[in-house]
């Protein structure tokens, strides 16, 4: 697999942050760049990270597969995460996780048939005084998703193009 | 991303946890609105005026890095992140005329469950952590540092970041800070999703670009930290706290809080309660106090509280009631202040269920490196769910006592410790509940949700 020059650049500013001799500690940033262009890691693109970093692609798929947020495989186009933590679980968590595989007809970890969506309950998200919360994409975080937010939430993104 | 559709709506907007004047006191918190987290506004709230005094380019003749290390030992500064360790203490370790590269790290690694001030920190005053890594850096000797922030909250590091790029282009990172000596650089790290990467061992490895697996200690991080160097490692908050320390002086600090218990902590105020958000109030103030600042109980009379995150043992409402919030306080109820994240719970809970969630958690986010830990949680958590199932058996409840022990005190790190207390907290303060349950094959209390 071959990067773009501009996937390149920005491998390069997070490499830059560290000491020269210490590369791979760019590893995580490069890998969230890649799922965030691609959609998930696959082995191809963890071996070409690891040839970028100079690592053993041994070690880079340590890293893909011991945090919790790479998408070791392909996901929906949108990957809803939904906190079911306790803090979470005492403000209907459960139940807007439930909401959202019902609505969506997908089982928790799940992807809809369109590809459109994949629904995965997560652990604590760090924001649990907006409980409920769900994070979009890994990046976007939403907050106090009550019933009815829910449902603008999914009608937003099932309107959505592209 | 979710690309072009605009998804802002569901965004909070920091009014309910953050902008609701309901603070006492505040210095890290204070004057915040949501829109004036950028350099310009951060300077006009007195921000960098602390660096600028340390290194003398206020007017006066500036501080010694002893001389800052000695004002933070007399605030009487705690590490907010959990341990409560004092921070000048901590600082005193560094081994400053060490040869070489020394590094520091604060660890924005929020994951423990119902904690999310460092979150506000950083979305609303990012300044603050800035100038007050600057300052330890100086007083430690460190040019380097990094700023290690969950992944989940990957809007805030984006916002770190501009944050970082506006000190540098001011003059308040880089070479010869405000045109002084010291030359310090701070970058952003994220993670991506590991709870025990809030460890901080388990945070170099991560930096280092490997699993998130805690070292053993000794040696400490001290003197073998990050890349082998010697390394300090502290809370958002705790950095958070240093500017207003070397504006107004250690004294004043530890004035407006308790012996012991210098200054404000914020508190994360989450679960059944009527208006969940952060609170930064002083140390030593009485929980009653904090629960109404919360807006009070939701949906029934107050049954236990979890004062400390997930992580620290429960107390039923009677005990808490009669807490102030400080380490000391906490710790002679039986419990421990943590991350200052307050798990409220109502009289509708069912504690089989509540001790089930938290034991997948640590099921979950085990590392797997010791077997105490790798297997216990295991244990923990199919024994409960057993019993939440209606399959228990009375001798459960000895089991569930001897596996949480055997956890304890025998793992690298304390996320193991983290997974037994909450269990035998649960069962020495609620084990009428767990009996009924096994007994009846249903809950004791009538769940609202």
């Amino acid at each position: 697999m071959n990067f773009s020059d501009a996937t390149l650049a920005r491998f390069a500013k997070e490499v830059a942050k560290y000491p020269a001799d210490q590369k791979q500690s760019a590893v995580m940033a490069c890998l969230a760049i890649v799922q965030h262009e691609q959609g998930h890691v696959s082995s191809e693109a963890e071996e070409a990270v690891a040839a970028y970093l100079g690592m053993p692609p041994i070690a880079v798929h340590e890293v893909t597969s011991f945090y919790n947020m790479y998408n070791q495989h392909a996901v929906g186009r949108f990957k809803l995460n939904v906190c079911t933590n306790l803090p979470c679980q005492l403000r209907n968590g459960q139940k807007a996780l439930e909401q959202v595989c019902q609505r969506l007809g997908v089982e928790p970890y799940g992807t809809t048939a369109d590809g459109r969506f994949t629904v995965q309950p997560c652990e604590c998200l760090g924001a649990c005084a907006d409980a409920p919360v769900m994070l979009v994409n890994d990046r976007e975080m939403l907050s106090f998703m009550t019933p009815e937010r829910l449902d603008e939430l999914l009608d937003t993104l099932q309107k959505a193009q592209g | 991303m979710a690309g072009t559709i605009d998804l802002s709506k569901f965004k909070a907007k920091g009014q309910e946890t953050c902008f609701h004047g309901r603070h006492i006191a505040p210095q890290i918190y204070a004057g915040l609105d949501g829109s004036n987290w950028r350099l310009s506004d951060y300077v006009a709230r007195g921000g960098y005026a602390a660096l600028s005094k340390v290194l003398g380019k206020d007017g006066g003749s500036g501080l010694t890095p002893d001389e800052v290390i000695a004002e933070v030992k007399a605030s009487g500064l705690r590490g907010r992140g959990g341990a409560g360790f004092p921070t000048g203490l901590k600082w005193s370790f560094m081994p400053r005329q060490f040869p070489g590269p020394k590094y520091l790290v604060c660890n924005s690694d929020e994951g423990e469950p119902g904690t999310c001030k460092d979150r506000d920190i950083l979305r609303y005053n990012p300044h603050i952590v800035i100038e007050g890594m600057a300052i330890a850096a100086y007083a430690m000797g460190v040019k380097t540092a990094y700023n290690y922030i969950h992944g989940e909250i990957f809007e805030v590091y984006q916002r770190f970041e501009e944050a970082l790029d506006e000190a540098r282009a001011a003059g308040f990172l880089g070479e010869h800070v405000l045109g002084s000596d010291f030359s310090f650089q701070l970058h952003a790290h994220h993670g991506f999703g590991a709870y025990i990467c809030g460890e901080e061992t388990a945070l170099l490895e991560s930096i280092e670009g490997k699993k998130g697996q805690p070292r053993f200690k000794p040696p400490f991080p001290a003197s073998f930290g990050l890349y082998g160097k010697p390394t300090t490692i502290n809370n958002t908050e705790t950095f958070a706290a240093v500017p207003w320390i070397i504006r107004n002086g250690g004294q004043a600090y530890l004035d407006c809080g308790k012996p012991n218990n210098g200054g404000t902590k914020i508190y994360s105020v989450v679960g059944d309660v009527n208006a969940p958000g952060n609170f930064e109030v002083p140390l030593g103030t009485p929980f009653p106090e904090l629960l109404a600042l919360a807006g009070g109980v939701k949906g029934g009379a107050l049954k236990a509280v979890i004062p400390g995150g997930s992580s620290a043992p429960v107390l039923p409402a009677a005990l808490m009631m009669d807490c102030t919030m400080d380490y000391d306080s906490i710790a002679k109820a039986g419990s421990m202040l943590g991350s200052g994240a307050v798990i409220v719970m109502n009289d509708s809970r069912c504690m089989v269920k509540s001790l089930l969630r938290l034991d997948y958690f640590y099921m979950h986010e085990s590392c797997g490196q010791c077997t105490p830990c790798r297997e216990g949680t295991g244990w923990l958590w199919r024994i409960v769910d057993r019993i939440e199932h209606g399959k228990g058996r009375l001798e459960d409840l000895e089991l569930l006592d001897s596996v949480a022990g055997n956890i304890k005190g025998h793992t690298i790190c304390a996320l193991g410790d983290a997974a037994a207390m909450p269990v035998q907290a649960m069962l020495k303060h609620f084990r009428d509940e767990f009996m009924y349950h096994i007994e009846h094959k249903t809950c004791l209390v009538k769940q609202s949700a």
